[in-house]
């Protein structure tokens, strides 16, 4: 009898701690927001994590920005010209635009800032102003950028962190630790970080678009766990989430207290081949046919139902088939195990091939593999899956060790960031070792030519040289998932997958 | 004594040094290369050389050994690759986190474990033992990732009574602390409850049937004075000792539980520069780690020595 006293106490007072602890409710007065992982430093010459771009997008304003549609629309700058030879592009600033410091933000400062992007040790954003020679002041709030050639992608680069401007005063001050405590020009300016916990900011009372601008308060909170991350914004300590896993999307969906917002994604998925480092010289490596054979046996939309619930746009090219620069002359083709076959068959190598098929480590990338293993089996391939730590699987690309290497890229907006640094020979992260002289000639046209109509009659070339050649077999792009409450009104789904906090409102 | 106390402190220097090649050559064995993984996925390499050259990671591995032992020893762990933080900063900031959790799941351990232990043991064979059984096998083999993922489900989705992960210090608000800590205080202390269960229970279970037991009871002492007042006190002194032991084991499993529930503690710190390949921040924190370790063992030989004067040489 005792015992069993003794034991309801105990349950009653726990009962009780939980009861005290219960109810803790937060008053909606901030917006938090969920990411995927905790960003690297918060200063814009520095930072390298897609993560840390979403953060930015609330702290620091940039040049230009894009628009639903990809088009490039003005931001901090009020528009440019570029001169007729292209080497030379004037920019507009705003007038009456003011860094969190209180700072002018004028001709001097932007020009500070990009100098401060192209010259600052450890830059990261060095190679994407690599085009500029130097920057000019010629009023208060004019600049011109002064080209060593003619680049078209440069104003793309400058709707993202090369166009970010932070406060000459701040930065001066505090050299390599900026990103310790940002002082930018964007809505909302930098209170507190505490590192793996909570990134804090608070509206900016000088913002030029203030009127726009209706929470008080952002809290990023970094959940690496979907499934808790996706519990947080069901239980309702979050507002919204990033990177909702495509398996949650039912789950979203069936909640009235949950919206879910969807945009195509700029980046692509694919399979990149090993052509020139390929040391065990294998089939794929040696004939083209192979590796078309390897694309045909593939059916990307069972990828797409088995692995996405759908949700996601099988593709064949670095951009997605609703990119302005989709090439409509090479539309998806079907998959054709018999094809694929003779294709083998013709190239003369012994089936099953064996491939070296590299992964980095997840739920959905191995996914993915296992599929591709099982279609392209069928055909004669003996896909044998290598699932490599995400951190490692960069020096094992870069030395040539893998045959195939399924890739995710999270993608430029312009189509030249999709494809020159994977494609052109010698380039970076062309870890294939593909090279073909007119695809590069063509890829280097791309760059110098800015009308987007002959631009895009240079792509078509080169995308029928790669759907020959095959150095990557583009699979599928993804849909950017984003899941927030109801309570949240004014979101807009962008293909670039970063939260644009101006226009947000919490009822 | 004095004699005593210097040569161990003077045999602490080679095991502090070897502790320091161990960790700096495990660290290398990691597969990858951490430029290519800091430089991002531009892979720019220009910016690779640039870090290349800012870490000294162009240099022999022993050369780099010893920039960071001199300036370890000039008290600078180095700072964070990835966050430009300095690394003494962030254990200064991380540690007292994992204290918490690591204290309050040791209480919930204990306010679990003991009386379930004893009450197994008193009501050996009842149903009450099955069941306090059960509930340490339970605990036992559930897995923590597991159990955290259900507890979520439950008090966060369902019932909505807890935040769902996070962490609050207690200096800012003592009610959100605890709500915030006592999921994964519990995931991490259960485990412990279990095993701290079946000791009480095989203690209690010996001390029970000892004569002085017998004796208290002829006394005609009430069952209550004897179990609570005799019996616990002798079978407790093992099962405390165990329950100090088992603190090793909670910072270890705080590295998986921190990472569930999102707690900003020392587990999640290295579990995260360990994925970042940002050595500044492995090295730091195993160093600070082990030299934690070495001292408690002194200061534990130290009290050993202090309690039982025939050890004193």
């Amino acid at each position: 009898m005792k015992f069993r006293r003794l034991t309801m106490a105990a349950a009653a007072a726990l009962l009780s701690v939980l009861f005290f602890l219960a109810a803790n409710a937060q008053a909606q007065t901030t917006l938090r927001i969920g990411l995927a992982e905790d960003p690297d430093i918060l200063d814009p010459t520095l930072a390298r994590t897609y993560v840390g771009r979403i953060v930015f997008s609330a702290l620091c304003d940039k040049l230009f920005d894009i628009d639903e549609k990809l088009n490039i629309v003005p931001q901090l700058a009020l528009g440019y010209d570029s001169s007729a030879d292209g080497k030379e592009m004037t920019i507009k600033l705003r007038p009456n635009v003011k860094f969190h410091d209180g700072e002018p933000l004028d001709a001097e400062a932007a020009k500070y800032s990009i100098e401060r992007h192209m010259t600052m040790p450890g830059s990261f954003r060095k190679s994407e102003l690599a085009s500029v020679d130097h920057v000019e002041v010629l009023d208060p709030l004019t600049i011109k950028l002064v080209l060593k050639t003619r680049y078209a992608p440069l104003i793309a680069q400058l709707t993202d962190r090369a166009g970010m401007m932070v406060s000459p005063k701040a930065a001066k001050a505090a050299g390599d630790k900026f990103g310790l405590h940002p002082v930018c020009a964007g809505p909302y300016k930098f209170v507190e970080r505490v590192q793996q916990d909570r990134i804090v900011f608070e509206k900016f009372a000088d913002y030029w678009n203030k009127d726009n601008v209706f929470v008080d308060k952002i809290v990023y909170l970094p959940i690496v766990d979907s499934t808790v991350r996706l519990a947080n914004l069901k239980s309702g300590s979050l507002d919204l989430i990033e990177r909702l896993l495509a398996t949650d999307i039912k789950d979203v969906r069936a909640d009235a207290n949950l919206v879910l917002s969807t945009a195509p994604d700029i980046g692509y998925y694919g399979l990149t081949i090993n052509i020139g480092n390929d040391k065990s010289k294998g089939p794929l490596s040696q004939s083209e046919k192979v590796r078309q054979a390897l694309d045909l046996s593939i059916d990307r939309e069972a990828i797409n139902q088995v692995v996405f619930n759908g949700e996601f746009t099988p593709g064949n090219q670095w951009v997605s088939p609703t990119h302005p620069y989709y090439q409509k002359a090479f539309p998806l083709r079907p998959r054709d195990v018999e094809k694929a076959k003779a294709l083998l068959k013709e190239a003369g190598v012994k089936t099953p091939v064996s491939v070296d098929y590299m992964v980095p480590k997840g739920t959905e990338y191995e996914a993915v593999a296992q599929v591709v293993q099982a279609m392209a089996a069928e055909a004669g391939f003996d896909i044998k899956i290598r699932v490599v730590e995400f951190a490692t699987t960069f020096k094992e690309a870069q030395s040539g060790n893998f045959q195939v290497f399924q890739i995710n890229w999270s993608g430029r907006i312009d189509p030249d960031g999709n494809s020159y640094i994977f494609l052109h020979s010698g380039a970076p992260q062309n870890d294939g070792g593909y090279s073909n002289p007119e695809a590069d000639r063509l890829m280097e046209d791309g760059r110098l030519t800015s009308d987007p109509a002959q631009r895009k009659a240079i792509y078509e070339k080169m995308t029928g040289i790669i759907l020959n050649d095959e150095p990557i077999i583009y699979i599928f792009h993804r849909t950017l998932l984003i899941a927030h409450t109801s309570k949240l009104e004014g979101y807009r789904p962008m293909p670039d997958g970063l939260v644009r906090v101006v226009g947000l409102k919490l009822k | 004594m004095l004699n005593f106390l210097a040569r161990r402190i003077v045999q602490l220097v080679p095991t502090l040094v070897f502790v320091s090649i161990l960790i700096f050559s495990l660290q290398h064995l990691l597969p990858g290369d951490p430029a290519l993984v800091m430089a991002g996925e531009e892979r720019d390499p220009a910016v690779i050389e640039q870090i290349r050259k800012q870490y000294h990671l162009d240099r022999t591995i022993p050369v780099q050994y010893a920039y960071w032992v001199a300036n370890v020893l000039s008290g600078d762990l180095g700072e964070s690759l990835r966050i430009k933080v300095p690394v003494l900063d962030l254990i200064a900031q991380k540690l007292p986190v994992t204290l918490q959790l690591a204290a309050m799941a040791i209480v919930i351990a204990l306010l679990i474990g003991i009386p379930a232990g004893i009450i197994s043991a008193v009501k050996k064979g009842t149903a009450w033992d099955y069941g306090a059984n059960l509930f340490a096998l339970w605990g036992i083999s559930t897995p923590n990732f597991w159990l955290g993922i259900m507890l979520i489900f439950l008090f966060s989705i369902k019932l909505g009574w807890l935040p769902a992960s996070g962490f609050v210090p207690p200096s800012e608000n003592l009610r959100a602390s605890l709500a915030s800590t006592i999921m994964p205080a519990f995931v991490l202390g259960n485990a412990i409850a279990a095993i701290l269960m079946r000791h009480t229970r095989s203690a209690m279970l010996q001390v029970l049937e000892s004569d002085y037991v017998r004796t208290a009871r002829a006394k005609g002492l009430s069952e209550r004075s004897v179990i609570l007042k005799h019996a616990m006190r002798n079978a407790l002194t093992p099962v405390i000792t165990l329950g100090a032991l088992e603190l090793g084991t909670l910072l270890s499993g705080a590295v998986l539980t921190e990472q569930i529930f999102s707690v900003p503690g020392f587990g999640k710190l290295i579990v995260d520069a360990v994925f970042n390949r940002d050595y500044a921040v492995v090295q730091g924190v195993v160093l600070v780690t082990a030299t934690v370790y070495i001292t408690l063992n002194l200061i534990a030989d130290v009290a050993y020595i202090l309690v039982n004067p025939r050890l004193r040489g």
